[in-house]
């Protein structure tokens, strides 16, 4: 063997949440293992001529103690988003009490799926409207979608890797899979990552609408997420970000961190099928998941849970279910999946790391996530979906899937941190 | 209604992110009030607004303090 082929170990030692379950990670999680939906009606703008007029907004936050008001007003809402998550992660962590930190060894990775469209609707409309000068000079800082890391790096003085991955739906699982890689291979000793999306706008909405994407479920916004169910008819679509600290082992004992778990393996696939749909045998999310097994080294029966890529679609949510049994065989019947989608609906690409976190403190907590909404289980949807209500387990290890537009799929493994 | 001086400043003070105890006729925008280049342009682009009135860029980069924007604007409107 050439070089030194052994990896360094990655541990989570911080953690910030925007959601509709929440405005922070504990209330999330309080949220969740309760089964409260964070669905409601649309009004952010005037939705009433849309056929989807439901939607998981981030609820009155208020931004004054994260953000100045001319920080605030120089930045897209889906970078306000990610720029709280990371503060309240790197609050967590206590990595600014370190006096020993190499701020040139601490590097971020927060991506988003789509970035800022609401600045970017304003702007366009205003140059529509008023002629060319009436472009804002921040129209690209504001909206492109490596300024949450750009921000944040200025924010924290963090020195080493700087970068957003963008892979749709898969981009928060990306980010962290990424970011630990970075870790492990050694380029930095901590990373800032996940993911933030504030996609509920006009354009948004009208064009997941178009795509026939999104429930239509208007007069029951609590029960339109329901995944695996038979009578779902598309996902929600929703806000919010989520940041985790991931830091090198040896990094977090020595300055005594809290380790809230460990990421053990990632993997990544592509279906090379079509723009949006998967194969009905979901053969490229059985590829993710198989690298992210192979990656951590594990035998397959010890994963306890699975957080579901699950967005209540009719295709998807199948596919899932046949990559899962194709994976794990007669284990299948054994662990446990959810969709948390389910009660926060589709957060785009900070779904990822907002489920990662979720599959965290599942494995530190041992407690299933519910699926909510589950009343009749669809034909061929047979696993152990934790219907309706959380459950206490002994799990020690779980695994999230994410899986994005153009086929893009990523699997984050995790475990419980046991010293 | 507000006299230009009073409008002037309260847009300098949405812009800038100050409060309007810290904005004087002489402040300079970039020294003082901590503008970068792009907040300059905004800052131009409000007041072009609130005025109706459009300020040519040789002109707008002439507009280094609060009193320049003021002048100007009573000068052409």
């Amino acid at each position: 063997m050439i070089g030194d082929m052994s990896k360094r170990r990655v541990v989570i030692t911080g953690m910030g949440m925007l959601s509709p379950v929440g405005n922070d990670v504990t209330s999330s999680w309080e949220a969740i293992r309760a089964g409260r939906s964070g669905i409601g009606l649309i009004d952010r703008f005037d939705a009433s001529e849309y056929t989807t007029r439901i939607g998981g907004a981030v609820k009155d936050l208020d931004i004054e103690p994260w953000l100045s008001s001319k920080e605030a007003r120089k930045l897209d809402a889906f970078i306000h988003y990610g720029l709280i998550a990371a503060q309240q992660a790197v609050d967590d962590s206590g990595l600014e009490q370190y006096s020993k930190l190499d701020k040139e060894r601490v590097g971020i990775a927060i991506g988003s799926g789509i970035g800022g469209l609401e600045y970017i609707e304003k702007n366009v409309l205003q140059m529509d409207k008023a002629g060319p000068r009436k472009v804002s000079p921040f129209f690209v800082p504001a909206s492109v979608i490596n300024m949450i890391s750009g921000n944040a790096a200025i924010r924290f003085g963090y020195k080493g890797p700087n970068i957003a991955i963008v892979t749709a739906c898969t981009t928060g699982t990306h980010n962290i899979g990424y970011a630990a890689r970075t870790i492990a291979y050694g380029d930095a000793d901590v990373m800032l990552a996940g993911g933030s999306e504030m996609a509920t706008t006009r354009s948004g909405v009208a064009a997941f609408s178009s795509a026939r994407a999104l429930s239509t479920r208007n007069d029951e916004p609590e029960k339109a997420s329901r995944p695996w169910d038979r009578d779902r008819d598309g996902f929600v679509l929703s806000d919010g970000a989520g940041v985790v600290v991931l830091e090198e082992l040896e990094h977090a004992r020595a300055r005594g961190a809290t380790i809230y778990g460990e990421v053990i393996g990632f993997g990544m696939s592509d279906d090379a099928h079509h723009i949006t749909a998967p194969p009905a045998d979901g053969e490229g999310a059985a590829r993710s998941m198989r690298n992210a097994i192979r990656d951590a080294g594990i035998s397959p029966d010890l994963v306890g849970y699975i957080n579901a890529h699950g967005t209540s679609t009719q295709v998807g949510d199948v596919a899932e279910v046949a990559a899962v049994k194709s994976v794990f065989g007669s284990h299948a019947e054994k662990l446990a999946m959810s969709s948390t989608k389910s009660m926060t609906g589709h957060l785009l690409g900070a779904a990822g790391a907002v489920e990662a976190i979720f599959s965290v403190l599942a494995v530190r907590d041992g407690v299933l996530p519910p699926t909510i909404n589950l009343d009749h289980p669809d034909e061929g949807c047979d696993l152990d979906f934790v219907a309706h209500k959380s459950r206490d387990a002994d799990v020690k290890v779980a695994l999230s899937n994410s899986f994005g537009f153009g086929g893009t799929n990523g699997t984050l493994i995790v475990s419980r941190y046991e010293g | 209604m507000s006299t230009v001086e009073e409008r002037v400043k309260k847009i300098v003070c949405e812009q800038l992110g100050v409060k309007e105890s810290e904005v004087q006729n002489t402040s300079s925008f970039v020294e003082d009030l901590g503008a970068d280049s792009l907040d300059t342009v905004e800052l131009v682009m409000a007041l072009e607004e609130e005025f109706e009135t459009e300020i040519p860029d040789e002109e707008a980069e002439k507009l280094g303090t609060v009193q320049d924007a003021i002048d100007y604007i009573v000068a052409h409107t």
